[in-house]
């Protein structure tokens, strides 16, 4: 069960060619600026642009095949879209637009009341979209092609449009949801905080082209791509819930072959959790401190130096036996501790900076 | 009086379903001859409506071309009856309502047809469930003001349907006909009231019809 997609495209702005796979279940982001290609991708697998050259398969289905001339229309794809700006159909109510696809499709397994329980909408059932938050929009909206026993959702920066109050109200839902599904989900947008809490791989495209792909932990801590180059850029590891220590109010979380103390999480041992570190909150030092008040000093190699363009500062690349961290220090510290590529290095984190995310 | 208004209600029944098919062609498709259909669906609209009823007796009368086929095969003479009137009547609004029906349908937002294909609507699934209901107000004003418009309808009618009492003599038909007579003023004013009032109820109705429309639709 995933998709895997070709396609050469030629607008007058920019030529799009890309190729990559979309793993199922999982979340795959595609991320880059606006104008580089990323609608692209997802109209041309929901079925409603054409390109000039595509191979787009589905579970094994050819959705479209440019060269045996084969053009599944999006009305027999079986592709669910959430579009930027929810589509919802205004002159039915909420309850009618969440049944327009449950009834156009044959029946599977997505039930119409575990949905509107997932995504909290019971009580907006019989109201008009107009009436509703752009928020509420976007849940309807997700709902109604959840609905329609998709076997691939594409979501088209479904967040773009909304403050950010909003996102954070929609967001513990996206991340349910996430854990919920069991189809490969394309989520496009151009906004590393969503990518970061919903991404189990990225795709990342500059001017049409995949400039990058992996998954999250990886591409977050790759100082030579674009993900890991803005004011917040971190890195994001994998963890576990390895104990709950109530009485200092900590959690240790364990992931990237070692171990973490944050504030304590409500959560229990053995849950699955994703850390960002941002490489702002990370000191570096030689040797390990005496009585300091942070918990966490964690020992590695340095693997990359990357100095960052425009700004007086670089971005320290830190392997840990599994994983990578990043850490934002200034050329003056990288020539004090006489940094290079496999220096050994310990890591000193505040365990209050690390925000513990989602699944 | 009850003879206009059925002659008007048959003319927006048959028109309008041909009026909504034409606005949806010219509204979605874009063809070699658009900008000449087009033209050709507006051309009651300037015409003098003598000479749209002249053309219309050429076309439909016992011997033209139209007419002579309806009449042979089917025995239905169109021309100096009610129906004939109807004809001439759906003709001339026509333009009206596929006007109104296409700036409707255009400035639907086509996102939403979109989204309903990819939840699985085909084409005319689309068109009945998406499409038409969001254009609704559209095509209801269109609809009332062109069923106003029939009733006041004069000189296709009279060229094509001619001026025959009872079966052919439309609201219009019958002021005109009373003017001509001596003494027939009261008549004439009283008539005149009666299509002053149709007109102004139509006109009224098409503005709270589409106001209340466009309140369901969230506009």
């Amino acid at each position: 069960m995933s998709l895997t997609l070709q396609l050469q495209h030629a607008f007058p702005s920019v030529r799009i060619d890309m190729a990559f796979e979309v793993p199922s279940p999982g979340v795959t982001v595609l991320f880059g600026p606006s104008g580089s290609g990323k609608s692209t991708v997802i109209l041309a697998a929901a079925g409603l642009l054409r390109p000039d050259a595509c191979k787009i398969e589905l579970d094994g289905k050819v959705l479209a095949d440019t060269m045996s001339d084969a053009w599944l229309p999006p009305e027999r794809r079986r592709v669910g879209l959430v579009f930027q700006d929810a589509k919802l159909f205004p002159h039915m109510s909420v309850a009618t637009n969440l049944r327009f696809g449950l009834r156009r499709a044959p029946p599977g397994p997505v039930r119409f009341d575990e949905v509107v329980e997932l995504l909290g909408i019971g009580a907006l059932l019989d109201r008009r979209p107009h009436t509703l938050s752009g928020g509420e929009r976007q849940r309807v909206a997700i709902g109604r092609a959840l609905l329609a026993q998709p076997h691939l959702l594409l979501m088209d920066e479904p967040l773009a449009s909304l403050d950010a109050p909003r996102k954070a109200e929609i967001m513990p839902y996206l991340t349910r949801l996430k854990t919920t599904l069991r189809l490969p989900v394309l989520y496009v947008t151009h906004s590393s905080d969503e990518a970061t809490r919903l991404a189990d791989s990225i795709v990342l495209i500059k001017a049409g082209r995949v400039a990058g792909y992996g998954p999250l932990p990886e591409i977050a801590s790759r100082t030579d791509l674009a993900f890991a180059q803005g004011t917040d850029a971190g890195a994001v590891l994998h963890c576990r819930i390895a104990a709950q220590d109530v009485r200092r109010t900590l959690t240790l979380m364990e992931g990237g072959g070692t171990s973490f103390w944050v504030p304590l999480v409500e959560s229990v041992p053995g849950a699955h959790h994703r850390i960002r570190i941002p490489a702002r909150e990370v000191i570096l030092a030689g040797s390990p401190p005496d009585s300091i008040s942070l918990h966490n000093v964690i020992s590695g190699t340095v693997r990359r130096i990357t100095p960052e363009p425009g700004r007086a500062t670089v971005l320290v690349e830190v392997a840990l036996p599994e994983g990578v961290l990043l850490a934002r220090v200034t050329q003056d510290a990288v020539s004090r501790l006489r940094l290079v590529s496999g220096s050994q290095v310990l890591a000193l984190i505040k365990s209050s900076s690390i925000e513990v995310l989602g699944a | 009086m009850w003879l206009t208004l059925t002659v008007s209600a048959r003319a927006v029944g048959f028109g309008l379903p041909l009026a909504i098919l034409m606005a949806w062609v010219l509204a979605r498709y874009r063809f070699p001859g658009r900008a000449l259909l087009s033209a050709l669906v507006h051309m009651p609209l300037v015409l003098p409506p003598v000479v749209t009823g002249w053309l219309l007796l050429i076309m439909f009368g016992i011997r033209g071309p139209a007419g002579a086929f309806l009449y042979d095969w089917f025995g239905i003479r169109l021309v100096f009856t009610a129906a004939g009137a109807s004809l001439a009547c759906a003709v001339m609004t026509f333009p009206v309502m596929v006007r109104s029906v296409r700036l409707s349908l255009e400035s639907a937002d086509p996102g939403l047809e979109q989204a309903a294909r990819t939840l699985g609507a085909g084409r005319l699934d689309r068109l009945f469930n998406v499409t038409l209901p969001l254009a609704s107000p559209g095509i209801l004003v269109g609809a009332i003001v062109g069923y106003a418009t029939c009733l006041g309808e004069f000189g296709a009618v009279i060229t094509f349907a001619a001026n025959i009492p009872g079966q052919t003599q439309t609201l219009p038909l019958a002021i005109y006909a009373a003017l001509q007579m001596p003494g027939g003023e009261a008549k004439a004013a009283q008539l005149s009231m009666i299509s002053l009032g149709l007109a102004l109820i139509g006109l009224l109705l098409s503005e709270w019809a589409g106001r209340r429309l466009n309140a369901v639709l969230g506009r």
